[in-house]
């Protein structure tokens, strides 16, 4: 709403996190986490399943409220319906007779919240083929949802959440079920958002490796804590020991590619 | 009545009665609703609570039968409430099976002992289980189009956030759309639109109109607002195209029978125009224009650990 010309928020900072709780019910996720992210940053989340990572986006978009300490996104409490947000979940597919040409869902990350008639129609429509071209999908508009490879689904929810050229980005695993190569080339098309944009986006990866050399911070959730830093400071094995309460040994290849052995709960590959 | 094969005539000789233009007028109606609504059935994969607001309906007009009430009033009832019911049980509750199937089951079973404890139990479950469009009043006729009226204003306000919230319901959410609010909606939507159609074909062939036409619809275009219009043609064509060939059957058919449903040539056309068009669908994809292989390129040997 009061989007773009006015910016009232915090000039340095998108989010601030000051000792935060959150949890369901009774079960406490996580606690006590302090950590602020830069306009612009470009940061991924990792850490294991159930560790909370999808809770963090919940957080700030206003779908859940901490139960403790304080959280603010650019400047102000989060809130529902927050434009200033675009948003990927994590799908874990979509069905094959889904006939809906990708260019309507991306559309709808523009209009989809107005009620009645919209007078603005060659507005949206140009929005949406400009949000299409952004991540690589031009050709890609006319063409079914349920027709399209994973690489391609993510792409068009990406062009969805960007849109409404939001200010943050927040990813929930669009990395998962990609090949080597479709990962780094969404990699690409996301970092080169981060960078042409100023767009601050948080990505939730089940591997770092694809991710490294482009990272500004990680956020690393692990066993109801949340630690914060750059990739050198926070993937390490004693800042990982240390989150985890037990040993964890960060292990670097030749072209500093990482593993992380010890810290996985019993269900979870030998991958950060 | 004479007829002839000449069609203008034979047309014309047809809407001189009353019932039939009433038939025109209330399965004309009945399927733009279906038509509609049965797009956003078919996105929120909701035919099988479709199916079960419909029995509902069942009982709902078994009851206003015994007690003496317009059917249709029975209907309304019984199916708002059901949907209400469905949508305040929440987001998931559409689809759930097996709870569905229970209760469907037990709506059915009322209705039973309703029609059982009236007199004129045979043709009163026919009527509703198969629906007779013949038999619809000028003042039914009316009501329905009111309430269509209504229907549309509603639908033209919400179209898009019910679309987004169908199509994408954890990202429409965040967007601070009230999904419960929009799945009541729905549901009070689907409601009207079963209630029309059990009039036309009855409660066991609802499908042919809340789901086929706009089934068939999604496999010709893949823009929404076209899909929408052809779903509301299809079903409207299904419609009077069925209507006429009951009534041309049963006026032609050399040997003595009553009348040839009408319900039956309604799904009989629906269906057809269903299979044409996969059919169709399919030989163009598969002899026109070869389309890649859904996964190209996504699974690939990996060359490198991970």
């Amino acid at each position: 709403m009061q989007k773009g010309n006015l910016d009232l928020g915090d000039p340095e900072f998108a989010i601030r996190a000051s000792r935060v709780e959150v949890a369901y019910g009774k079960q406490s996720v996580w606690h006590d986490a302090t950590f602020d992210v830069r306009r612009g940053e470009f940061v991924a989340l990792i850490g294991p399943n159930g560790a909370g990572k999808t809770t963090l986006f919940r957080l700030l978009l206003g779908l859940q409220r901490p139960v403790a300490g304080s959280l603010t996104v650019f400047g102000a409490t989060p809130r529902r319906g927050n434009d200033r947000i675009g948003y990927v979940p994590q799908r874990h597919s979509i069905d094959n007779d889904t006939f809906v040409a990708a260019q309507a869902l991306v559309r709808l990350g523009i209009d989809g919240t107005k009620w009645g008639p919209v007078s603005s129609g060659r507005a949206h429509r140009d929005a949406t083929r400009e949000a299409l071209e952004a991540v690589g999908a031009t050709e890609l508009g006319h063409v079914s949802l349920g027709q399209m490879s994973g690489g391609e689904l993510q792409r068009i929810f990406l062009a969805e959440a960007l849109v409404g050229r939001p200010d943050m980005l927040l990813l929930d695993e669009p990395l998962s079920n990609l090949d080597l190569r479709r990962t780094r080339e969404l990699v690409e098309v996301v970092h080169g958002l981060v960078r042409s944009r100023g767009v601050t986006t948080l990505l939730v990866a089940h591997d770092i490796n694809p991710l490294i050399e482009c990272l500004d911070k990680v956020i690393y959730i692990a066993n109801g804590r949340v630690a914060s830093g750059s990739p050198d400071a926070v993937l390490t094995s004693s800042s990982l020991s240390e989150l985890y309460g037990v040993p964890v040994e960060v292990l670097r290849d030749s072209r500093g590619n990482i593993v992380i052995v010890g810290g996985e709960n019993p269900h979870e590959k030998a991958v950060a | 009545m004479s007829f002839s094969w000449n069609i203008v005539t034979d047309l014309r000789a047809m809407w001189q009665w009353a019932f039939i233009r009433n038939a025109f007028e209330a399965g004309g109606i009945a399927s733009v609703m279906a038509g509609i609504v049965g797009y956003l059935v078919v996105l929120r994969r909701s035919a099988f609570a479709t199916h079960a607001l419909g029995h509902g309906g069942f009982s709902g007009a078994a009851g206003a039968v015994l007690f003496g009430v317009n059917p249709l009033y029975g209907l309304l009832i019984a199916t708002s409430s059901g949907g209400v019911g469905m949508a305040l049980a929440g987001k998931r509750a559409t689809t759930r099976d097996v709870e569905i199937g229970t209760i469907l089951a037990f709506m059915l079973a009322l209705g039973l002992v309703f029609l059982s404890l009236y007199k004129g139990y045979a043709s009163e479950a026919y009527t509703i289980l198969f629906g007779e469009i013949l038999g619809i009043s000028t003042a039914e006729v009316l009501l329905m189009l009111e309430v269509s009226v209504g229907v549309v204003v509603v639908m033209a306000l919400v179209y898009r956030p019910l679309l987004f919230s169908s199509l994408d319901p954890d990202v429409a959410e965040a967007k601070g759309l009230p999904m419960m609010a929009l799945g009541l909606i729905f549901m009070l939507l689907v409601a009207v639109a079963i209630s029309f159609s059990v009039t036309v074909v009855g409660v066991l062939l609802i499908f042919a109109l809340m789901v086929t036409p706009a089934a068939t619809a999604v496999r010709l275009t893949q823009r929404p607002i076209y899909a929408v219009t052809a779903s509301v043609l299809l079903a409207v064509a299904s419609t009077w195209l069925g209507l006429t060939l009951a009534w041309f059957a049963s006026s032609y058919w050399p040997y003595p029978v009553s009348a040839f449903p009408a319900s039956f040539f309604i799904v009989t056309i629906a269906f057809c125009i269903y299979v044409a068009v996969r059919l169709g669908v399919w030989v163009a994809r598969v002899w026109v224009r070869p389309l890649p292989a859904k996964s190209s390129g996504d699974v690939e040997p990996i060359s490198e650990g991970v």
